[in-house]
């Protein structure tokens, strides 16, 4: 377990680097790199954007500049928000937990409907279920997000009126029933693609486990079949459910950018659309490697919790 | 007589846990049929987009005032009107042209890059392989929409920029699927033979190593079509893809949210169009996975 | 039983008393037949399938790979894939511990869970995947008492470290928290079979149980298995294609060829005078050393392939790959199961006068 935690952190410690040159790299990229903003608004005069270059450390070497963003960047200074005049890690801080809430949620109804689809799908092979739960779910990985919330709002509240077309609660009421409320919406919405993911993995990860021999092994000790189901294949086929949930991050991520979008909620998906919008750089490219970090720090934890709960790499 | 033998819990007709006695025609069968209803989709769908704008009594910029949100089935426009009165037929199928080709065109450069990538990386290995496989696995660390958006944010986004920002951010998966197969095939007989007679190294990866991987290339190219389909109606919905009047599925969306209590149609028949034409694609990838490798079955 | 006239035939077509079981008799095999159902037409696995197995006894199964004998052993047990796509027929009877004969292939599933693991069990040839990796050896031990017996889980673990001491593995304490990954492959195929054991079964069926292991830890589990039985007094049906194993272990044999048994005599008959030419063949394809030890004759390997099970030969399923073959007799219907001496059965039509050409 010590030399695979080692080994593990040492890559998640290489990938960072990559990620954050690639990070660099889209910044320069943009036309007039990291001074489009100043250049864009159209009053600084020529001379004076070459000050603030000079300033920022613009003409310096490529590499210099990088390894001094990058200092900044692991000390926790991500630079000042444009539109908030405060620093971006603390703007991301702040609509951070809309997002978290929306996620976990998601990917907890997600896990639940979408690993009993898998393990039934998987014992009732080719059956009605199974073959509506296939085609069912390649729709649902088929559908755009925002489509799927359109509809949702436009059945669910222009339709019925049950649920609130949008936002995080009601101002003016905040309480812990309408924020769970305004919660389902969204969550139902960001939920569909991964209920579709987790069921399909469940699915082939049972249909692996279940030809096992130490299922056949448990068959033969004549426990009952319920019993064999789940403390011996389900047990089993969980176990890389969990690499999937790192691997799933950027979908999800992604995913949540739309959702929160089309329900105007309050998270780091559409801080990231309005910083785009108002050309708020520092924020964008603050979030883009904040999300980038994120993924790298999910798999990472993926990897480790897979350590935990697998006896064969604790043990090791 | 026959018994109930090996039924798990009680009468003999409940379905149970082994299944390796499945019937492999029975289920290509079955999948066949999706991956056929996926492909006529695709070809009708492509045809229209082609053809119908030339069929119809409407441009898709012809603006008629006074027929504004007229709904669908209500009159002469078959499948309604827009804010401006403009036939949503005409213009979905004006719109499929430009989300189908995107589609189509981000998936060869996306294709090309990923094949390159992945040869190389797979075909020399060591440092190289190293150092190009580390590169994508970065780039997958970037929620795809994050990095879409970050990017097209900065640049003026025309159709082209946004093919190649789509191609650029979906060719890792590409890459990593050549990448194995590469690094499995050149182990092989054939492989090593061809390079102990000398050939180059071009040759060996082009003429003797790419088309032994082709089949999870072929899988893999379909279905970066679909992503590429909902990753445009994804940044044109948000504003950042593709510019009006220009029309993409995408971005026929863009406004209806605003219109969904009066004129639902607008927003539900671009998505309809965008579901359609990518569950069409996966369709047809899932049902060529199924016949170019019977091994597989659900990932 | 007096001694038989060596080389008289028993013409008479044999059939078993099929009303009632001996006192002694624990298993009772009768037609048994097993087929799959796949998209290439119906696989008959195993064919009219029958024997006994008597208190304290070894009955070893031999055959090839797809001879029908591990099919034939899951069939007793019921754990062959579910009906559509598997048919079993014929009758299979177990007289528990408690002298109640029970019908296996007639009761509903939960009673037969019920005798599954507790008056039959079984070992199986791959103790590698056989144990479950995220369960802990006590916790996979004890799972079985649980479930038939009315002790406490506190109870079935007592008696799973019992049990592992019982199969000679040493550190009981330490190695009831162990994984199976930490186990090495003899070790786990001892772990299988304290969970056989568990509830001290009256027949055990072991399926290869040493085929993945070394030579020096199969002598050693092969061991285990004739000690237990000592104490227990279980029925062993050791299936194997290792003649030398089923010298070592087996009172009596049944050959298996094709789904059907082709021969069936006590041990010693069998490797002495072998009368069907299949069984004649596999034991020339047993490396022997003579006293001096030299290599006796040539190693031979009998010619052929086993049959497709989709397209077996009319007549006898050996016949295409006997040098004996006499196409009238052979290839005209299927041999009968013919008695040849005491408790000596062969499926040959040549078999006597073949034995007379050719004496020992």
């Amino acid at each position: 377990m010590g030399s695979f935690l080692a080994r593990r952190v040492g890559q998640a410690g290489v990938l960072l680097l990559i990620v954050s040159i690639i990070g660099f790299s889209i910044l320069h990229l943009a036309p007039g790199g990291p001074l489009s903003q100043f250049a864009a608004t159209g009053d600084m005069t020529q001379e004076d954007l070459d000050r603030v270059a000079r300033q920022m450390g613009l003409d310096r070497p490529l590499p210099v500049q990088y390894a001094e963003w990058l200092w900044r960047l692991l000390q926790g200074d991500w630079g000042v928000s444009y539109r908030d005049k405060q620093p971006v890690l603390r703007v991301i801080g702040s609509h951070l937990g809309a997002t978290l809430e929306l996620m976990l949620s998601s990917t907890l109804l997600a896990m639940m409907i979408g690993c009993w689809i898998g393990v039934l799908g998987a014992i009732r092979r080719y059956s009605v279920f199974d073959t509506l739960a296939t085609v069912g779910a390649m729709i649902a990985l088929s559908i755009p997000t925002f489509w799927f919330g359109l509809v949702v709002i436009y059945v669910f509240s222009v339709g019925l009126g049950w649920l609130p077309a949008g936002n995080r609660y009601t101002i003016g009421d905040g309480s812990w029933s309408d924020r769970l409320h305004h919660l389902i919406g969204p969550c139902i919405v960001l939920a569909l693609v991964s209920t579709a993911v987790w069921s399909r993995y469940m699915r082939s990860s049972m249909l692996d486990v279940i030809n096992h021999d130490y299922i056949r092994t448990a068959r033969s000790k004549g426990i009952p079949e319920r019993r064999i189901l789940f403390q011996h294949a389900v047990r089993n086929a969980l176990l890389p459910m969990i690499t999937i949930a790192g691997l799933h991050l950027p979908t999800l991520l992604s995913g949540a950018l739309v959702t929160e979008t089309v329900f105007t909620w309050p998270g780091m998906g559409r801080l990231f659309l309005d910083s785009i919008g108002y050309r708020d750089y520092p924020t964008v490219m603050g979030i883009l490697m904040f999300t980038a970090m994120l993924v790298l720090l999910g798999s990472l934890l993926a990897d480790l919790l897979y350590g935990v709960a697998d006896p064969r790499i604790r043990t090791a | 007589m026959t018994s109930p033998v090996g039924a798990i819990d009680g009468p003999p007709a409940k379905p149970a846990l082994t299944s390796r006695w499945d019937s492999p025609a029975l289920r290509r069968f079955r999948r066949h049929r999706l991956a056929v209803f996926g492909a006529v989709t695709i070809l009708v769908l492509t045809l229209a987009c082609i053809v119908g704008p030339f069929l119809l009594p409407f441009t898709d910029t012809f603006i008629d005032i006074r027929q504004r949100f007229a709904p669908p089935l209500s009159g002469a426009h078959v499948l309604g009107t827009d804010q401006l009165g403009r036939d949503m037929l005409a213009r979905l199928l004006m719109a499929g042209r430009i989300s189908l080709a995107v589609g189509f065109a981000a998936m060869a450069i996306s294709m090309v890059i990923g094949v390159c990538v992945g040869l190389v990386a797979g075909y020399y290995g060591g440092a190289i392989g190293a150092v190009l496989m580390r590169f994508v696995d970065a780039m997958l660390c970037f929620p795809s929409i994050f990095l879409l958006l970050a990017v097209s944010a900065f640049i003026h986004p025309g159709v082209e920029t946004i093919i190649l920002l789509i191609a650029f951010t979906a060719w890792m998966e590409v890459a990593r699927i050549v990448e194995a197969q590469i690094k499995a095939l050149r182990e092989r007989d054939f492989a090593v033979a061809a390079e102990a007679l000398g050939a180059s190294d071009a040759r060996v990866m082009i003429r003797e190593l790419l088309p032994n991987a082709i089949a999870p290339i072929v899988v893999a190219a379909t279905l970066n079509v679909a992503h590429a389909i909902l990753a445009e109606s994804y940044i044109s919905f948000l504003g950042y893809g593709i510019q009006p009047p220009t029309p993409s599925w995408g971005n026929m969306l863009d406004n209806a949210q605003g219109y969904l209590t009066s004129a639902p149609w607008l927003a539900m028949l671009p998505g309809a169009m965008i579901t359609l034409a990518v569950t069409s694609f996966n369709f047809i990838g899932d049902g060529l996975r199924d016949a170019l490798d019977p091994r597989t079955d659900a990932r | 039983m007096t001694a038989t006239p060596a080389l008289v035939p028993a013409m008479a077509p044999v059939t078993r008393s099929a009303a009632s079981m001996a006192e002694d008799v624990v298993l009772d095999v009768e037609d048994l037949s097993v087929s799959f159902v796949s998209p290439q037409g119906i696989v008959p696995a195993a064919r009219e399938v029958s024997f006994e197995v008597r208190r304290g006894e070894t009955l070893a199964m031999v055959g090839e790979s797809g001879s029908g004998k591990s099919v034939t052993s899951l069939a007793i047990l019921r754990l062959t894939p579910p009906a559509p796509q598997c048919r079993i027929e014929g009758r299979v009877r177990l007289r528990a511990g408690d002298r109640r004969v029970h019908d296996l292939l007639a009761l509903p599933e939960a009673r037969m869970r019920e005798l599954r693991g507790s008056a039959a069990a079984m070992v199986f040839q791959e103790p590698m995947t056989s144990l479950n990796p995220v369960h802990k050896i006590g916790d996979q031990i004890a799972e079985a008492v649980r479930f038939h017996s009315a002790l406490s889980k506190r109870g079935a673990l007592d008696r799973a470290a019992e049990l592992l001491d019982l199969v000679g593995i040493p550190d009981v304490r330490r190695r009831m928290s162990s994984y199976p990954h930490q186990l090495s492959g003899g070790m786990r195929q001892r772990v299988m079979i304290a969970i056989a054991l568990s509830c001290e079964p009256v027949l055990l069926i072991a399926d290869e149980p040493t085929t993945a292991l070394d030579v020096t830890i199969q002598a050693q589990i092969l061991e285990l298995l004739h000690d237990l039985q000592q104490r227990t007094q279980m029925a062993l049906l050791f299936i194997t294609h290792n003649l030398g194993v089923v010298a070592e272990i087996a009172d009596r044999v049944i050959v298996m060829y094709a789904g059907r048994v082709v021969e069936e005599a006590a041990v010693l008959p069998l490797f002495k005078r072998p009368l069907m030419p299949y069984t004649q063949g596999l034991l020339r394809s047993v490396p022997r050393l003579d006293l001096a030890g030299r290599r006796c004759d040539e190693l031979a390997a009998i010619p052929g392939n086993v049959p497709d099970p989709l397209a077996l030969p009319p007549g006898c399923s050996f016949a295409p790959r006997c040098a004996h073959r006499v196409p009238e007799l052979c290839d005209a219907r299927v041999p009968l199961l013919e008695g040849a001496g005491a408790e000596h059965f062969v499926r040959c039509a040549r078999w006597a006068s073949l034995a007379e050409g050719a004496p020992p």
